[in-house]
């Protein structure tokens, strides 16, 4: 699909990244609050919002998409799938993607986001995901967002949508991670400040030297989590480490730059400084509800989750094994490593962390969404405690309201895996 | 049109787990069968108690979480005819409008369970008709109002051939 071409800057006044990106995609010289339809670069389905945006297509009366090279189908929620119902709704997007010619990710394949990050999301895209983790495509310069199935599937048949242009919050970071600090933990302190609710409906940009400085693996939590303020989009402004990024997935010629003008009218601007930021971690049932790690006190963990579209990356299980190599598990807790994706997971064999973990006793499962969402593979018991790399950490969200779902830095979660409780990984750096 | 019921009261933080839980999420593709699970880690009760024409109630952030649109709409399969909150999670309530069923953002603290209420979408106004009091709430956005009075996303495209979002 071609971008069309920039739109001149009638209003002479600068500009946010959401601005610049609806702006262009509208053909309209558009600012915050602006009611616009946008066209749609990307589309993105998952086995558990897939099957009802094929339906609605259906009851649409459209049989054609408009641009499927744009769309990506993942079975990753249910991989491999534990029940019929869930194959027979894989069969539908096998199905809808053969016709369609849309890309179908199989069953171990990866989680979605993963994915969308190595293989098509480019900065100034236009990236629409029936999956609220969207978000995560903000983190190389696209405005990249979740909706429900029926909005993804106009999107699909008339590839444009609707969007107010929201106003933006700079998130500016001063300062320098200490070791045992990630951007996990920043986030979640981010979560617990501005609360569940306090990006409603607005695009978090993320700037400042603590963000400048990150990787990409980093840059991808941040955005991730964005939603978890209620933040319709999280961004960061391309770089050098964006056009590093593409270019190690071949994709080198999509970099360009994408950035807020000088002069952007923003909503507010947050400072943040990261130097004293201690390990965090969100106690259950909300994001929000975060504390620092040697601020909770004594926690039994009955399991330990290291995956998701959050933290599977080669980054955090090569971190993982750091801490695990030459050390056992505690004996009553269980732990599960899913990485992010099947390359993740090829790499992980390649450099022996999958050794690792089964040494230290890990159960590594197929790349996908299973565990964190509470679909298979990882569901707790009445009264258990888990601490997880994921994102989300509401009552029942692991498969049992009965349950308890602590979240945390993949380092946080290894230590705690050796304790059998939650602990500071500082004591293991 | 006037929306008639009892209220049904939830908190702050109702997240779309709570009225769509994932180990459900067998039966997304039979959404009858996931109705009858509806709000029930919220309220067990609620799904089997439900009346055609109750309002779902809510607090602060109603929605939070997975972009399923599973959730509102089990919501109104249940029969409930509106949903108030003091605030809406983005994707739910954009959700919501784009199955037809109503999303109000008001004072919900002045509504007590089980209250009976009367809802005028043009008017934006709530009478509670059990403590013989009035709420007010601001109209939805324009491109809002245009999709739910033509039934849902899905209705307005095919009336329209397209958006038609002023």
């Amino acid at each position: 699909m071609k971008l069309p071409g920039f739109i001149p800057n009638k209003t002479n006044m600068g500009k946010t990244i959401s601005e610049k990106i609806l702006s262009e995609h509208s053909g309209k010289d558009v600012k915050a609050d602006d009611f616009v339809i946008a066209k749609v670069d990307l589309c993105l389905l998952q086995d558990g919002t897939g099957p009802l945006a094929v339906k609605q297509l259906e009851h649409l009366g459209i049989k054609r998409v408009v641009n499927p090279q744009g769309i990506a189908v993942f079975l990753d929620h249910a991989a491999p799938s534990p029940r019929k119902e869930l194959s027979n709704d894989h069969i539908t997007l096998r199905n809808f993607a053969r016709k369609t010619g849309c890309y179908l990710f199989e069953i171990g394949e990866g989680v979605c986001h993963q994915i969308m990050s190595e293989l098509f999301t480019s900065p100034g895209n236009v990236l629409v995901g029936a999956d609220s983790h969207t978000c995560t495509g903000g983190a190389l310069g696209a405005f990249a967002t979740g909706m429900g199935s029926t909005d993804v599937a106009v999107a699909m048949g008339l590839g444009k949508t609707w969007f107010r242009v929201p106003q933006t919050i700079k998130i500016a970071v001063s300062g320098k991670f200490e070791p045992g600090v990630y951007a996990k933990d920043f986030m979640l302190y981010l979560i617990g400040t501005l609360g569940a609710e306090g990006a409603t409906y607005k695009a978090l940009e993320f700037t400042g030297a603590a963000m400048v400085s990150l990787p990409m693996s980093e840059r991808l939590v941040i955005s991730n989590m964005a939603v978890e303020a209620g933040a319709k989009a999280g961004i960061f402004a391309s770089d050098k480490v964006t056009k590093a990024y593409l270019k190690q997935h071949g994709r080198e010629e999509k970099y360009r730059e994408m950035k807020s003008d000088k002069d952007a009218k923003f909503e507010k601007v947050i400072n943040i400084e990261v130097d004293k930021l201690a390990p965090m971690v969100s106690l259950p049932h909300t994001v929000d509800n975060a504390k620092p790690v040697d601020k909770i006190g004594k926690v039994k963990i009955h399991q330990v989750f290291i995956g998701s579209c959050t933290n599977g990356r080669i980054e955090d299980l090569k971190l993982v094994a750091g801490i695990w190599k030459g050390r056992k598990r505690d004996p009553d807790t269980r732990v599960i490593v899913t990485p992010a994706s099947k390359d993740v997971y090829l790499m992980a064999a390649r450099e022996g962390l999958l050794e690792t973990f089964i040494e230290f006793g890990a159960t590594v499962t197929t790349p996908g969404c299973g565990a964190c969402v509470g679909v298979h593979g990882g569901i707790l018991g009445d009264g258990e405690n888990c601490i997880s790399t994921s994102n989300r950490n509401f009552l029942g969200r692991m498969g049992n309201p009965k349950s308890f779902i602590y979240l945390a830095s993949p380092a946080t979660a290894a230590a705690s895996a050796i304790r059998g409780e939650i602990t500071d990984p500082r004591e293991y750096l | 049109m006037i929306l008639r019921g009892k209220a049904w009261k939830f908190g702050n933080d109702i997240s779309t787990d709570l009225i769509a839980p994932g180990r459900y999420f067998h039966l997304r593709s039979d959404l009858n069968e996931l109705a009858k699970h509806v709000l029930e880690d919220a309220d067990p009760q609620f799904a089997s108690k439900v009346d055609k024409g109750d309002l779902v109630v809510g607090g602060r952030n109603f929605g939070l979480g997975s972009s399923r649109e599973h959730a509102p709409t089990i919501i109104k399969l249940s029969g409930v005819s509106c949903v108030l909150a003091k605030s809406f999670a983005r994707i739910f309530f954009r959700n919501a409008i784009n199955i037809g069923l109503p999303a109000i953002e008001c004072d919900t603290d002045k509504i007590s369970a089980g209250d009976e209420l009367e809802v005028s979408l043009e008017k934006g106004a709530i009478r509670n008709v059990t403590k013989k009091t009035d709420l007010k709430f601001a109209p939805l956005p324009k491109a809002m109002t245009q999709i739910l009075q033509d039934g849902g996303l899905v209705e307005h495209i095919k009336k329209h051939g397209d958006f038609k979002i002023e």
